[in-house]
Formats: structure tokens, C-alpha cells, sequence
């Protein structure tokens, strides 16, 4: 563990003697926020049927097939 | 099999932000929905590992994560990746479900490096804290820490997100030449 600490520290500083180390809040704020809405589009579509329906059916195999015929 | 109520409805509420994150991880979404649909099905054929009261959101995520691991291994020593090609071919495809607007940060997080992509997205979209998402990738939280962290570095210099209102910096420039001016 305090291996990859320091490997991750490596990491880190080669990084920032590139550029930018540390991002302002605003930049992570907008970052945090464009995520979120690209997810927000998938997550408003719900659960598709075909996963609803194969939890349904693995739970109650006669369900679905057996559906026409009572009566 | 029959399965409890409350773990199938745990599944579903957890399968909208499963998929989200199956399609930012795949940017397909036919290839998540296939992984989303093989996370639910191995996580219900050992559904006793699961512990109840524990976090099922989690549970599933790691499903896929590992999943989608050695997947994304398997396909690309298939296609003998060597120039990028098929890394490319990814990210140009269009994705189906996709607003135009999102394009340019599947575009960016593509280029990410694939540990740091999915922390970002744990933490950062997922909504899963860094002990969780450190659970989820099997490492230590200051790595998950430092992999958002350098994750969102990139992503902020390949979409060239500066200040806000974009005037920060220049403003204060100015200010100093107007001041060595007035001298």
C-alpha cells in the first residue's frame, strides 16, 4: 500500500511538471456537471423492458409463455 | 428460482446508473446493454455472495467493471490493436443514444487511459465516494484519488475548460499593464 502511494506520488509530480497540477474548483465544478448531464440522458430512459422482464422471468419461469392460454 | 423482492427491485433501481456507466466504459450502446444484461445475470447466479444490507449498487458495479476488463482484454488482443486503429474506430462511432453535446467529452474521456476513465466516472457521475469506488477497482483510495485527480486534469485540457466567464486571468493581466502603463 505505501508502495503504490509513493508510485502514485511519482506519477502525480511527472504529471505536473507538465502542466496544471491542481484544477481550480470551478473547472472540476463544470467537469462534475457535464458527467452528470451525460449520464442524466441514459438514467432518464429508465429500465429498458428487456431487463425488467428478464429478472421477471428467471424469478417465475412459467410467466410469460403460459400468458395466453388461462381461461 | 426464487428470488427475493427487495433484492430484484435493488437490481433494478441500480440498472439505470449500471447502464450509464456500461455505455460511458463501452460507448456503444448495444455492447452495455449486453453488459449490463451479463452483469444482472452472474450477479443473480451468485446472489448468495451476496450480503444483504450491504451496498448492492456497488456489488453489481464491480460485476461489470471486471467484466468489461476482460472483455476489452479479449477484443483487443483479437484485433491486434497495434496502431490504435480499433481505439479510433471506438471513438469516432457514433453513439445511438448520444446528444450532440455530449460528444465531445465521450470524445475526451476515450483518450483517457482506461483506470483513470472509470474512476472519474465512478466518483465523478456514479455518484460511489473514493472507499467505494477504491472497493469497486480493487485498489487503494489515494489511488482512486489520484486517478480522478489526474483524470480530470486531462479532461479539462483536452476540452480546454478555463476559468469561468473566461475573463479571470486576462482581467487581472490587464490590470497589471494598465497599472505599468499609467508609471
Amino acid at each position: 500500500m505505501q508502495s503504490e502511494k509513493t508510485a502514485d506520488k511519482a506519477e502525480a509530480s511527472m504529471k505536473s511538471s507538465s502542466g496544471s497540477a491542481r484544477l481550480g474548483r470551478d473547472v472540476q465544478h463544470k467537469i462534475g456537471q457535464q458527467l452528470r448531464a451525460m449520464y442524466d440522458d441514459v438514467i432518464k430512459e429508465g429500465v429498458p423492458d428487456r431487463f425488467r422482464d428478464m429478472l421477471r422471468q428467471l424469478d417465475n419461469p412459467d410467466d410469460g409463455s403460459s400468458e395466453g392460454s388461462r381461461g | 428460482m426464487k428470488l427475493d423482492p427487495s433484492i430484484r427491485e435493488a437490481m433494478l433501481a441500480a440498472t439505470p446508473n449500471l447502464r450509464a456507466f456500461a455505455i460511458s466504459l463501452s460507448r456503444n450502446v448495444d455492447r452495455a446493454d449486453d453488459l449490463v444484461q451479463e452483469t444482472l445475470l452472474r450477479a443473480l447466479a451468485n446472489i448468495d455472495s451476496f450480503q444483504p444490507g450491504t451496498n448492492m449498487s456497488a456489488w453489481l458495479f464491480t460485476i461489470l467493471r471486471n467484466h468489461f476488463r476482460s472483455e476489452y482484454r479479449k477484443r483487443r488482443r483479437e484485433v491486434e490493436d497495434a496502431d490504435g486503429s480499433y481505439t479510433a474506430s471506438l471513438t469516432s462511432q457514433p453513439e445511438q443514444t448520444g446528444k450532440i453535446e455530449h460528444e465531445e467529452l465521450r470524445v475526451a474521456l476515450a483518450k483517457l487511459p482506461a483506470d483513470q476513465c472509470e474512476a472519474l466516472l465512478l466518483v465523478g457521475a456514479s455518484g460511489f465516494s473514493y472507499e467505494e469506488a477504491a472497493q469497486i477497482c480493487g485498489c487503494a483510495v489515494g489511488t482512486v484519488k489520484s486517478r480522478v485527480n489526474r483524470a480530470r486534469n486531462r479532461l479539462a485540457e483536452l476540452m480546454a475548460i478555463e476559468s469561468p466567464d473566461d475573463f479571470g486571468p486576462d482581467r487581472e493581466t490587464q490590470a497589471v499593464l494598465a497599472a505599468n502603463e499609467r508609471r
